[in-house]
């Protein structure tokens, strides 16, 4: 730690240590930013090759960015930037994007919100909301009068210009427009109504004949603002949305925001609510990776396939429901434990299940990924290497089928995952054939970490007794992470000791996602992006939030 | 566990066929008798015959396809033949918050919609704006928007409570008239007895 | 084995006693036409119904239960609703071709349908190249799929349009090849010939080796010529909405829509025809007293039954298989079955001038 440190301190001298934090932390002001940044992922003894959160700020008098930084070749241990901009009438912050390839998006998403303009990044333009929205909604300062921004029934004009700020040698930042397509290239629309982009998500593809050349992301379709929702909630109140982002990971996203506030409260949780919350993680993984599965089959035309994971999916749900009382939007987490006891056959039902899947992953081998056709079709299609994957910070079954050891739970393990004994799955064949195997065979290892436990569920409390009754988090910010069905999940809060929270920011994996798209479908055909999409397996709410 | 609704009793719950019951009544009192049983046969033929557009949002989508998967199957009514283009589709579900960038590719989705069609709002998003109700880009309620034909709370609602809405939405079709008219006939003098008011108004 | 011609043929000397000739041959023709547009109606009906149906089973599903018993009634429902639908006109199209494509592909296959051999003298026209005309009026329905496809001024139906020109005419090759090989065999390209011809024993059997080559490669390509999964590409709704009719509503959606199911038919009929004899009941040599009792099972059971085989065989497909994407597709027929199919003709015409076969 010491010596990292040291290290740090030696790129500038203008770095100054920010003590009291959960992590190592520092301030760099914005000048020195880039060249600080290229250090700090260039340096083979700092190597900080994973940018994994990227959170606007708003303090009131100074906007800024805090950027989380880990390395996957040092121990993920986490490095916490600061860098401040004082200007709040035009903000200007240094671009990492050319560094860090996920910056491309995840700065986009802080101009939405805060209107923070990057200097030298490629596309400034609105990430979430309608290109001709009034303000910047994540400020302090923001107007929320419905007059400003009433509900516009008038088609969004597509926008083919973009811009890009750049700064000359005297540091004079000037602002240079520029197209998204070419002049003559031939754009099909994809969405935000189509059937494959799983929900409403629009890609604006260039093709030459069917061959596609560019794709451009267009999102916020279903963007609900959940972040500045919850500057104005008290912390038992903003849990329930974490259900409603990914719906497919209700359980983790919901487990880490507890772990998140638990941590700042410093609660001990009762160790039979750890191996509720584990166990139920864990069926969650089940039932999204039945559904990523049923949902590549139907994207190929195979639309049996589709049906028997939904088979075993609602067996799954059956055990949500009976605990939980509700198949989705389970809202069972609380904070310091979960909110209710097992149903009695609880352990019968998981038993059930596990008995039964191990033949019905083969079932689904046989019936379709066994399948020649659908071999070729997802084989060599969508190539991501690896550092293509660390760089856009593709984790999750995604990352793996990289080869990418992204696992969070083994990574920087939490709860009791140190205690189980299961495999990171790991493919080398970066394709989206060795995605969809990589979920697959997660499968199995849920199923094994859900043998360990389902025995061995501890008597006690489920939830913690010292839990307050009115929820005060203690001035700070806090990060946590956890691997969701489809990547590494993270919250960020900082509070000011009020009962509300100053700043909530969800980091959700399938935002980084949706960024490699372009790059994974490019020279593909048309179809290939149906099957590119559906081995990433984005869920569009949580892109969007 | 006993279910307490303030305004609503248990056992109104139960009551799903006073839609039917009120077509009875009307056509008891004077329906033309051919133009009644085309009627009828037409409203049988698109009650029966309820495609729906492939379109969800989020959570309530997902629900939407487990109506359609094996344990549910939403086959069984005929609603399985899912059409991913409007043209060819009769009703939209509202599956999920619409916010301000969705609307009016929303509004433009219904238009494209051929006629006859309907609108059915799923959960509570559609309905209110449910959770998402006071945020800056979420429109609180399909309604504001389109003109809404049945809505289904729940967030998400389950399957069975898909079923019901669009069980219900069947009722609501068999009361109209694709040949135009109305569904009861009443004698000038009786109308201008009950509203006095209207006299002179209409000739 | 009962020959409906003995039908026909009283009715047309009943006709022929009473009016002139010309005043005849008008009133069978307008029976006829309507007879052939009821037999299409209600087939087609039929089979949304069968596919329905069969895809549910494959799913572990019930289907269409509630309207009628076993959900009998609802394609009837299904066929209401399209009739009252709204017919949308849209800015920007070629109104007249955009009206005319729904007509095209639903008259090619009508004409078709009016081609096959329903049963022992059940047959419309019978003429010397009956085969080949069926295989030159199905080409016209690829016409009726591009003007949609490109009159609609849509980019989805255009890319559809053109995928089902490129698929339809490279699998008409192996189509066509399929049944030269069997053609070659036979001698005749006359369908009533044809179908007598297998009295002895279907081609399928009698052919052996090539026969049966040419069989596979039939059903293959005739699932590509049908737009059906595994080769559903002009319509694969995971990537073009619904393909080249995407624009369409109302009964012209309809024509499509019945258009399809009809072709499983007459494709399936075709292969019935050419492979396993028709109409004709299965026969075997030498056992005369089983072939007396296949003759007691009428000729028009032999035929729609063994159409209706194949059809499931074809839906089973769909239903299995993901879809292929539109290189390998290509790929598939180019490389690997129009070759094959080539080499099977030679290895037909090899056998049939050594006379190894049945």
């Amino acid at each position: 730690m010491s010596d990292i440190k040291d290290l740090i301190k030696a790129i500038n001298e203008n770095i100054t240590f920010i003590e009291g934090g959960e992590c190592l932390e520092i301030q760099v002001p914005d000048k020195d930013w880039h060249d600080v940044a290229s250090q700090l992922k260039n340096d083979d003894r700092l190597s900080f090759d994973v940018l994994t959160a990227v959170v606007g700020m708003d303090w009131k008098e100074s906007l800024g960015v805090m950027y989380y930084l880990t390395s996957t070749k040092r121990g993920w241990d986490m490095l916490c930037v600061k860098v401040v901009c004082d200007d709040i009438k035009n903000p200007f912050i240094h671009s990492v994007s050319d560094l860090w390839k996920v910056a491309l998006f995840q700065e986009r998403e802080v101009y939405d919100f805060f209107g923070i303009k990057f200097i030298n990044h490629p596309d400034m333009r609105r990430m979430f909301l309608r290109n001709d929205w009034v303000g910047h909604p994540l400020r302090k300062d923001y107007d929320a009068s419905p007059e400003k921004n009433p509900i516009r029934l008038n088609d969004e004009i597509n926008e083919d210009d973009t811009v890009s700020y750049v700064e000359d040698a005297n540091g004079k930042v000037s602002k240079i427009a520029k197209k998204v397509f070419e002049a003559d290239d031939y754009v099909v629309n994809f969405g935000p109504v189509h059937p494959s982009t799983h929900g409403v998500m629009r890609f604006r593809t260039a093709v030459d004949g069917e061959v596609i050349k560019k794709v451009d992301v267009v999102s916020g379709y279903i963007h609900r603002g959940i972040e500045k929702l919850t500057e104005g909630l008290t912390y038992p109140q903003i849990l329930h949305f974490t259900d409603r982002m990914d719906y497919m990971s209700a359980h983790q996203n919901r487990h880490c925001l507890c772990m998140c506030i638990e941590k700042a409260l410093g609660i001990e949780v009762p160790r039979r609510a750890q191996v509720i919350r584990v166990m139920m993680d864990e069926l969650m993984r089940i039932s999204s990776h039945l559904l990523s599965f049923g949902c590549t089959a139907m994207d190929l035309g195979a639309t049996t396939a589709f049906f028997y994971g939904f088979r075993e999916r609602e067996q799954v749900l059956d055990i949500f429901d009976k605990t939980c009382g509700a198949r989705m939007s389970m809202n069972y987490n609380v904070i310091g434990g979960v909110i209710a006891d097992l149903h009695p056959d609880f352990q019968k039902d998981v038993k059930a299940l596990l008995a039964i899947m191990p033949e019905r992953l083969k079932e689904y081998h046989r019936v379709f990924s066994g399948n020649i056709i659908a071999k070729n079709r997802l084989k060599k299609v969508g190539m991501l290497s690896k550092e293509d994957a660390i760089n856009y910070c593709i984790t999750g079954p995604s990352g793996r089928g990289s080869n990418w050891s992204c696992d969070c739970r083994k990574v920087r393990p939490y709860s009791i995952y140190p205690e189980l004994k299961f495999d990171e799955v790991l493919l080398d064949g970066c394709d989206s054939y060795a995605r969809y195997m990589v979920r697959m065979l997660e499968i199995e290892q849920s199923c094994r970490i859900l043998e360990q436990l389902v025995d061995n569920i501890p008597e006690g409390d489920i939830r913690a007794l010292n839990v307050p009754k009115i929820i005060k988090l203690p001035a700070g910010h806090w990060y946590q992470q956890i691997e969701a069905s489809r990547g590494t999940f993270g919250v960020y809060i900082e509070s000011t000791g009020e009962k509300t929270p100053y700043r909530v920011h969800f980091q959700s994996p399938c935002f980084n996602l949706v960024g490699v798209m372009d790059l994974c479908c490019s020279g593909h055909m048309i179809a290939d992006l149906v099957t590119i999409g559906a081995a990433l397996d984005f869920v569009i709410p949580d892109i969007d939030r | 566990m006993e279910v307490n609704i303030k305004s609503m009793k248990r056992e109104d719950f139960k009551d799903n066929e006073y839609i039917d019951k009120l077509v009875e009544e009307l056509n008891a009192t004077g329906a033309n008798v051919v133009v009644g049983n085309l009627d009828k046969l037409i409203n049988w033929g698109i009650s029966n015959s309820l495609w729906p557009l492939c379109f969800g949002t989020s959570c309530c989508a997902i629900e939407f396809m487990s109506l359609g998967a094996a344990r549910y199957d939403m086959a069984r009514f005929g609603f399985e033949v899912a059409r991913n283009s409007p043209r060819q589709a009769d009703y939209i579900m509202v599956q999920g918050t619409i916010v301000h960038r969705m609307a009016p590719v929303m509004r433009r989705l219904y238009d494209q919609l051929a006629e006859p069609k309907y609108v059915i709002a799923c959960g509570g998003c559609a309905v209110s704006g449910g959770p998402f109700k006071n945020s800056y880009c979420v429109l609180p309620g399909v309604d504001k928007i389109l003109p809404v034909d049945v809505y289904i709370p729940g967030c998400p609602p389950r399957p069975e409570a898909f079923f019901y809405g669009l069980m219900q939405l069947q009722r609501k079709i068999r009361v109209q008239k694709f040949f135009g008219g109305v569904n009861r006939k009443e004698k000038r003098e009786e109308f201008f007895a009950e509203h006095p008011e209207e006299r002179g108004k209409i000739d | 084995m009962f020959n409906f011609g003995t039908w026909t043929s009283a009715i047309n000397e009943a006709l022929l006693s009473v009016m002139p000739e010309w005043t005849a041959v008008l009133i069978e023709c307008v029976v006829i036409g309507v007879l052939v547009l009821l037999t299409y109606t209600v087939l087609a009906l039929f089979y949304i119904l069968y596919e329905r149906k069969l895809c549910a089973w494959f799913q572990c599903r019930l289907g269409p239960m509630r309207v009628g018993k076993w959900g009998l009634l609802q394609v009837f429902a299904d066929m209401f609703k399209i009739l009252i639908k709204e017919l949308i006109s849209l800015k920007g199209t070629d109104r007249f071709l955009f009206k005319l494509a729904p007509y095209l592909v639903i008259t090619s296959s009508v004409v078709m349908l009016a081609c096959l051999p329903w049963g022992n003298g059940l047959q419309i026209i019978n003429f010397n190249i009956g085969i080949f005309f069926v295989l030159a009026v199905s080409s016209v329905g690829v016409l009726g799929i591009l003007l949609a496809g490109w009159s609609s001024n849509n980019k989805y139906t255009l890319i559809g349009a053109m995928r089902s020109g490129a698929q339809m005419i490279s699998y008409e090759l192996s189509l066509g090849l399929a049944i030269l090989t069997i053609i070659v065999f036979a001698g005749t390209m006359n369908i009533n010939e044809l179908v007598l011809e297998q009295n002895n024993g279907w081609f399928i059997f009698r052919g052996h080796i090539p026969a049966i080559i040419a069989f596979v490669i039939y059903v293959i390509a005739a699932t590509a010529e049908t737009n059906r999964g595994p080769f559903d590409l002009p319509e694969a709704e995971h990537e073009l909405i619904a393909g080249y009719h995407t624009e369409y509503s109302g009964i012209h959606f309809g024509f499509f829509y019945l258009a399809e199911y009809l072709n499983l038919f007459i494709v399936s009929g075709i292969a019935s025809l050419m492979f396993l004899g028709g109409w004709m009941p299965l026969h075997i040599p030498g056992w005369d007293g089983f072939n007396a009792v296949m003759n007691w099972i009428p000729s028009i059971v032999w035929f729609v039954g063994k159409s209706f085989f194949i059809s499931f065989v074809i839906i089973w497909f769909k239903w299995t298989f993901p879809r292929v994407r539109i290189d390998q597709m290509l790929a598939f027929e180019w490389k690997y079955l129009m070759p094959i199919a080539l080499c099977n003709l030679i290895l037909m015409a090899v056998f049939v001038a050594l006379g190894w076969h049945f």
